[in-house]
């Protein structure tokens, strides 16, 4: 098998709910073995476009392929070679961790005895072997999150659909998680992710598309994004909420592009400690300021018009 | 790490099970939940007729005397086989509203079911096997029951749990493709239980014969489905029952069976894929 054979490809891909159109015609492929992110804001369709992809939900309009197959026709098939991580948690909390695992394990088709045995490996995986035979209701959101994702893990997936992995956890339980899906991607399974965290998709993917209003406003890898829709650094000017406004004019010439955001201006710009000097230089007196590097972030905002994380 | 993770990249090990068999893994997973919840629901499943023969059977049936109204024989012996169909009916309903709903609104799991290659309609099939599986075991206990009591007077009792069981399903089949259908928080179902089951399990001759109802409301009798079940079941256990009238009875049962698998199939998948 070619490791570029895009394992996953949409084409005019539409999702309409009665008359509203929540996916409005998003081109997209997925190569075997890559990392792949939906980045958007509410409401932008990733989980709509990741439940058709899931062969959960049957699209509108346009063209579908996952695992070279359509999911229209062989929907059971493909669900039966993919791991679904669905936004909300769905685990059956009047069953114990290891009886979730089981159960779940045995509408794949598998034997008793390998549910048994992958029960068993997947609590390690997802690190609630002690808590193996106690109910999940009383689990934490963090420990059912990792239950969910070991969940979809039971039959060895191809592709991996993560929806919204890590929203909830706590940053520790999120580095974990990384790590142990880094650790499924060096094993050659695909991953869709979705997110609104920037750090997430710059720490996960290897190619992402960002999504607002239905649509895909851009696609590459994350370092790619940033080059090609922001500067290499960003100077942060925060005033006192409206304050701001009477700076636009004084910096507009220091960078590239200004952004205006309510407590602060944005500087794009190649060099954010030359713009900072000068911008002092002219009396610009902010509350305090910050020299960064561009991040998804800012390829959003420019994007959108809009920041992603409030 | 784990095993898992040392290994290289391999095809899935799932695969799609033939339907029947993906019928029965999901009852196999009601199955596991059963055993953990078991005590929570055996009076509403197994416990139920059985309170009712008490009370009814043997507790207000020592003040009936055996006469035209009863068919000549004992009290008990009239009202053993309809109380059965009447709580096996209560049962199937109970059973297909609220939990059917939670499946998809509150419990959710039905949404982990569809994420794999069990499909819809299978998931369906599945629930309505398993509240027939537990209609058959309220049936079993309560057979034994009602003959210890000295409830039955011929070897067509028999018959009695296959029919009543054929009713408790066939009222649950269109009630769980309500179910399906409701967006609500569930007081419908309490709405149902109280102008339909309840009169129907007053008025539909599980208790005194049908022909002692004021003659405009029997037709309201005749159309529910504990009055054909009723009338099959007594003819089997006291005798008389005859051929045409039994298969009427029968065909309106299997009718409603079937109609109620062809609606909740459809309600089940119109729910889930979306
Ligand atoms: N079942 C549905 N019926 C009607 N509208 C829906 C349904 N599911 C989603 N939508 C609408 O489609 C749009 C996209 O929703 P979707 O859940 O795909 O967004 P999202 O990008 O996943 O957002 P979030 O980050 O909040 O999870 C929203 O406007 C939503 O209201
Ligand atoms: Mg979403």
């Amino acid at each position: 098998m070619r490791s570029d054979e895009a394992i996953i490809s949409g084409t005019g891909l539409v999702k309409r709910f009665a008359d509203f159109e929540a996916v409005r015609g998003i081109d997209f492929q997925v190569r075997r073995g890559e990392a792949f992110g939906f980045l958007g804001p509410n409401g932008a369709g990733k989980s709509s476009t990741m439940r058709m992809v899931s062969c959960m939900s049957p699209r509108s309009g346009g063209e579908l392929r996952v695992l070279g197959m359509d999911p229209d026709r062989k929907g059971p098939a493909i669900r039966a070679r993919i791991g679904v991580v669905p936004q909300q948690d769905n685990l059956d909390l009047e069953l114990t961790v290891r009886q979730n695992l089981q159960v779940y394990g045995r509408y794949f088709g598998l034997t008793r005895k390998e549910v048994r045995a992958k029960a068993v490996e997947l609590m390690e995986f997802a690190r609630l072997t002690d808590r193996a035979d106690h109910d999940v209701q009383p689990l934490s959101g963090g420990m059912k999150r990792r239950l969910t994702i070991a969940r979809a893990l039971v039959n060895d997936p191809e592709v991996l659909l993560l929806d919204e992995p890590t929203t909830g956890l706590d940053p520790q339980a999120r580095h974990l998680l990384w790590e142990k899906l880094f650790q499924l991607k060096q094993r050659g399974v695909t991953l869709i992710i979705t997110t609104h965290y920037m750090d997430e998709a710059e720490q996960l993917c290897d190619r992402l598309v960002v999504m607002d209003g239905g649509k895909i406003v851009a696609e590459g890898s994350p370092a790619e994004l940033i080059t090609r829709y922001a500067t290499r650094e960003v100077l942060e000017l925060r005033f006192p909420p409206g304050d701001q406004h009477a700076a636009v004019d004084k910096v507009r010439d220091l960078a590239e592009r200004v952004e205006v955001l309510p407590d602060r201006l944005l500087l794009y710009t190649e060099d954010g400690d030359a713009a900072t000097t000068r911008a002092h230089d002219r009396g610009v007196r902010p509350i305090s300021t910050l020299v960064r590097r561009s991040s998804l972030e800012d390829v959003f905002l420019r994007l959108t018009g809009r920041t992603l994380v409030d | 790490m784990t095993a898992t993770l040392d290994r290289p990249t391999a095809a899935a090990t799932g695969s799609v099970v033939g339907a029947w068999r993906a019928v029965w893994l999901r009852v196999e997973g009601r199955w596991t939940w059963y055993r953990r919840h078991w005590t929570a629901s055996l009076l509403a499943s197994g416990l139920q007729p059985v309170l009712f023969l008490a009370a009814m059977g043997i507790g207000f049936g020592s003040q009936v005397r055996p006469g035209p109204l009863t068919d000549g024989v004992p009290y008990l012996a009239y009202v053993a086989p309809t109380i059965l169909v009447s709580g096996l009916i209560t049962v199937g309903v109970t059973e297909a509203g609220l939990p059917v709903l939670s499946g998809f609104k509150w419990k959710q799991d039905y949404w982990a079911v569809a994420s794999s290659p069990v499909s819809s309609g299978q998931l369906f099939g599945a629930e309505l096997v398993w509240i027939a599986l537990r209609l058959t075991f309220g049936a079993a206990v309560y057979l034994v029951v009602a003959a210890v009591a000295g409830g039955w007077t011929s070897a067509g009792a028999l018959l009695v749990p296959p029919i009543a069981i054929l009713a408790g399903v066939a009222c649950a089949a269109p009630v769980m493709a309500f179910a399906a259908t409701t967006k609500g928080d569930g007081h419908v179902f309490a709405a149902v239980n109280r102008f339909v089951v309840m009169p129907m399990t007053l008025f539909a001759g599980t208790f005194f014969p049908v022909e002692r109802l004021p003659l405009p409301v029997r037709p309201l009798a005749w159309i529910s489905p504990l009055w054909h079940g009723n009338e099959l079941v007594r003819g089997a256990a006291l005798g008389g029952l005859r051929w045409w009238p039994a298969l009427g009875h029968l065909a309106v049962l299997v009718a409603l069976l079937v109609v109620g698998i062809a609606l909740g199939r459809r309600a089940f998948q119109r729910r889930l894929v979306v």
